[in-house]
């Protein structure tokens, strides 16, 4: 992709840029920094408290204070007992995560990609019943519908699949909203003018002219849609039996109920560890790509 | 749906360029036809399978047969389905304008310039939304824990006895706590963005008329904002009657506190895969999409009357 060489694609980030030009002559105030402090510590104290714990054994967990560490740091080995653990189990679970994001978050975004194009750019016959469907699905409470389509797969065949988990994956109504508001103001109508009247077909158009401008737009919707796949609890819970199908999600909490099992070894330096292993990949992703998601968020449906 | 109109402004502050309208023909199906289908499949038809479900029963006796809107009388009197319902409308009453408050005051605060290090408090308040309700539920859990989690580390260095946080009269504050957590900082960003957008205009006008900062927010910045708050209001009121995760995952660390129709969603669920009443779960799960749906449109119509 050609992203660098777009000028249309700076045109998002601009937002952020001019509220900070606004306000260089406000006086920086301790005061509102602390106070505003309190409630980064309220976010920030229990991963604190996770990463912590995830360097402690099992016995350690229990006879020293939770926000600081013991006097063995098992962090490594935790790390090796957690990838080793019931052969292997963890990297499975991981595995079928990343199928699921992969094609769920991926089918997911492409499909919404093209959604919102078609509704930014052209008219075509039942576009504002497109767009009422859609904007009443944003309505209707997901778990709602995990239900009646439990019902509806097991009839099919497909509970217990990774189908299941990812169908139902495919559809982003916020995706599509956020992609219809980013094409709308990122692709000029004139261009695609120019580039009908110079005879390139619409597929064409879509990847060579529209794609390269639309990328801010597709990376947000890629991160949400992938933190929504890779954190989805519900639909795998229902939709799966078998634990060699399980997300890392539901395999943390089985590992977690185990100790509540008659005669289930207790594991929760393993639940623990496992769990810091679980949102490293995310709140990696979210800090690299900040400047996209932040100027695709700023671009997107919240505006009125 | 106004809040959710589709865009006309360009970010790029040229004049809006409305794509030059072409006549009317199919092409856009090609792009919008993939979404359709799978949406049809996934959203539609569900839907209609449930109503579909929710207008039979089975019995032991007799097999499955036709019974009107039998399922749905049993609902509306169902002394369980009521106390989760009744449930999460207090969770929502309570929750979501606490997460509300809390999120517009952090997104004030950053959009003040006032702040040291503005673009860290920005990406740290947000960072719990990267985290799965199950790792959520399952550190916060622990941390109630009164064995190794802080509440018992309080209780010892102190000698005191905190109340149990996963007891059944604390538990859904406890609940209310990690939801806040996880998405304080979601709504945090929206309303950001939205204030992002206000024209500094509005802000020299009124520097020049000597309003204080206090006037500022509430004349300017909060009439600015009215549709991410009206955005945020309603996808908060959806998830709280969604309620499942946290209270699901909590109930193996409190047993006794959380019952199988805590919530709503929990109900349908033990219903569909403890109790095999498939055709009763389908209707809780419709009533309660239809209750949803209802609260959700009154809130809107609220909020675009105040527009005016």
């Amino acid at each position: 992709m050609t992203t660098q060489t777009t000028p249309v694609t700076a045109a998002a980030p601009t937002a952020p840029a001019r509220g900070r030009v606004r306000r260089k002559e406000q006086r920086r105030s301790p005061l509102l920094t602390a106070l505003t402090a309190i409630m980064l510590i309220y976010s920030l104290v229990p991963l604190v408290w996770l990463l912590i714990n995830a360097s402690k054994t099992q016995e350690g967990l229990f006879s020293s204070f939770g926000l600081w560490f013991d006097d063995d740091f098992a962090l490594f080995d935790n790390i090796r007992a957690t990838l080793a653990y019931d052969d292997g189990v963890f990297v499975r679970w991981l595995l079928n995560t990343l199928l699921y994001v992969v094609l769920g978050a991926g089918g997911a975004t492409a499909l919404a990609t093209l959604g919102g194009y078609a509704l930014a750019k052209f008219d075509f016959p039942g576009k504002r019943g497109v767009f009422a469907v859609v904007i009443g699905a944003v309505a209707v409470p997901g778990t709602a519908l995990a239900v009646p389509t439990f019902l509806m797969f097991s009839k099919l065949g497909l509970t217990n699949t990774p189908w299941a988990v990812i169908i139902p994956s495919l559809i982003s109504p916020f995706g599509l909203y956020l992609m219809w508001t980013f094409a709308a103001s990122a692709i000029p109508g004139e261009l695609l003018e120019a580039a009908r009247v110079d005879g390139a077909g619409e597929l064409r158009t879509f990847i060579r002219i529209c794609m390269p401008l639309l990328a801010p737009g597709i990376v947000t919707v890629a991160l949400f849609t992938m933190v929504a796949t890779w954190n989805n609890y519900f639909l795998p819970l229902i939709m799966l039996k078998d634990p060699d199908w399980y997300p890392l999600t539901l395999g943390l909490n089985a590992w977690n109920d185990q100790a509540a099992t008659a005669g289930g070894q207790a594991i929760f330096h393993l639940v623990i560890t496992g769990s810091l292993l679980t949102i490293l990949p995310l709140l990696a992703a979210f800090l690299f790509l900040q400047r996209y998601w932040q100027s695709g968020l700023a671009a997107g449906g919240v505006k009125d | 749906m106004t809040v959710l109109a589709p865009p006309t402004i360009s970010r790029t502050g040229q004049a809006a360029p409305r794509p030059p309208r072409r006549r009317r023909s199919w092409t856009g199906w090609a792009f919008v036809g993939p979404f359709m289908a799978v949406f049809a499949f996934v959203f539609v038809a569900p839907i209609a399978y449930a109503l579909y479900l929710s207008v039979f029963r089975t019995r032991l006796i007799g097999g499955t047969s036709f019974v009107g809107l039998e399922n749905y009388q049993q609902a509306f009197t169902d002394p369980q389905f009521w106390s989760a319902t009744w449930r999460v409308t207090l969770f929502l009453l309570v929750q979501v304008p606490i997460m509300l408050f809390l999120a517009l005051l952090v997104a004030l605060a950053i959009d003040s310039g006032r702040l040291y290090g503005k673009a860290f408090f920005r990406v740290a308040v947000f960072m719990p939304y990267a985290v799965p309700a199950v790792v959520a539920t399952l550190m916060w859990g622990f941390m109630y824990g009164s064995r190794f989690g802080l509440i018992g580390n309080i209780n010892d260095a102190l000698g005191v006895m905190l109340p149990d946080p996963l007891s059944p009269d604390l538990v859904l504050a406890s609940i209310g706590n990690i939801v806040t957590w996880e998405f304080v900082g979601y709504n945090m960003l929206i309303f950001y963005s939205a204030l992002q957008v206000v024209p500094k205009s509005l802000y020299e006008a009124a520097e020049l008329d000597g309003a204080s900062q206090l006037q500022v927010i509430r004349s300017i910045k909060i009439p600015a904002i009215k549709g991410a708050l009206l955005i945020a209001t309603i996808f908060s009121i959806i998830g709280s009657f969604q309620l499942f995760n946290e209270p699901s995952i909590l109930q193996s660390l409190a047993p006794n506190a959380i019952t199988t129709y805590f919530t709503p969603n929990m109900y349908a669920y033990s219903l569909s895969f403890s109790g095999q009443q498939y055709n009763y779960s389908a209707t809780v799960a419709i009533v309660m999409g239809v209750l949803t749906m209802i609260v959700a449109y009154a809130v809107q119509l609220r909020g675009t009357r105040k527009d005016r």
